[in-house]
């Protein structure tokens, strides 16, 4: 009786000690308006004519997610979030973008021939998604009081108790893929030197993109990192 | 929190990724839209590991510890697809997966592969013969 008292009361203030400034219902309406604005950047990211902007809408998509992830109460995934994809993966796709000689202003064929099949496909997918989701969670509630689920401390003892062989194997799965992303920059530049060798006026500029091109690869190693 | 909210909002946006991937033209724009559909993934893995920890009695943790796993996958996924798309476009001069199509199949069907090699063939035989 009076241990339940006192994990009774125990709760209660650790409730109220670690509840964040938003009311239940605030965190509700917080989530729907930064999910609109989520949703809405990635509908704008997929359908825009002009390629570097699509590329900056997946910016404020990314972003309205880590916002997500910190109503959810998973701070470290929302900093891990804003840090690789916001800070690396991003900068890596305008780099690429850059690389290709992507036109800067509006291109016409940005969408392929088959955009209504997909848009068919895709509201198909997303009518039978949402109708299964919604009619299997209905009487589901994440309860969000109490101590921050995600925070660092619990994310590393889960992931250094549990989940330690897969995080060695993911590391040897990041020098592989730094391996080949290396691999797959040299390899055409050991087949653009001999042209240049053969055509000596062609050599600065076959020398030029092999330069350029390692950039991306080196950042792909600093965000895979 | 209703857990249908983060449910439907992950849903609408694997969609968005979706069509994306098959409506779009450019390698790149194609990218992000991969990046959509993982971060649709992650945001239903965190919402669902939300969920199950205050239920459960003691979990893995598991959500929270597979999205970091992800999140490290997408950013190597996403080192070696610039690198792909980066000596497609030098050695073919576009990014445009619309016109990269050596190995389509032309037309008929699956029969012309066959027939060019014997047309080829029996061409050069006649060759022979007519040289002979």
């Amino acid at each position: 009786m009076s241990l339940a008292a006192v994990a009774a009361s125990t709760a209660t203030t650790t409730a109220a000690e670690t509840n964040g400034f938003l009311s239940p219902t605030g965190v509700e309406i917080a989530f729907l308006l930064v999910g609109l604005v989520t949703l809405g950047a990635a509908v704008v990211t997929v359908t825009t004519k002009q390629l570097v902007h699509a590329a900056l809408w997946l910016v404020v998509t990314l972003g309205g997610l880590a916002v997500e992830y910190l109503l959810l109460t998973a701070e470290f995934i929302a900093w891990v979030q804003v840090l690789i994809y916001v800070g690396s993966v991003v900068v890596l796709l305008l780099f690429g973008l850059m690389l290709t000689k992507a036109p800067i202003g509006r291109s016409p064929d940005a969408d392929s021939g088959n955009r209504w099949a997909a848009l068919t496909v895709a509201v198909a997918a997303a009518t039978a998604l949402v109708w299964v989701v919604v009619d299997a969670f209905r009487t589901t509630w994440i309860d969000l009081d109490g101590a921050a689920v995600g925070s660092t401390e619990a994310n590393g003892k889960a992931l250094f108790q549990n989940w330690v062989l897969p995080f060695e194997a993911l590391s040897v799965l990041l020098l592989a893929a730094l391996v080949g992303a290396i691999v797959l920059s040299r390899k055409a530049a050991a087949t653009n030197q001999p042209m240049g060798r053969t055509a000596p006026g062609v050599q600065p500029a076959g020398t030029d993109p092999a330069t350029a091109d390692e950039q991306p690869s080196r950042q792909g190693k600093e965000g895979a990192r | 929190m209703h857990l249908a909210y983060p449910a439907v909002l992950s849903a609408l946006l694997f969609c968005t990724g979706l069509y994306g991937v098959l409506a779009r033209r450019n390698a790149i724009l194609v990218l992000m839209s991969v990046e959509l559909m993982l971060n649709a993934v992650n945001l239903n893995l965190v919402a669902f590991d939300v969920w199950l920890s205050k239920t459960a009695q003691d979990t893995l943790h598991s959500g929270q510890a597979l999205t970091l796993f992800t999140i490290a996958i997408a950013a190597a996924e996403i080192g070696i697809g610039l690198a792909i798309v980066l000596a497609v476009y030098r050695n073919r001069g576009t990014s445009d997966i619309d016109k990269l199509r050596d190995t389509a199949e032309t037309g008929d069907g699956s029969d012309d592969g066959h027939d060019a090699p014997e047309s080829a063939a029996s061409t050069t035989a006649e060759k022979a013969e007519a040289t002979a």
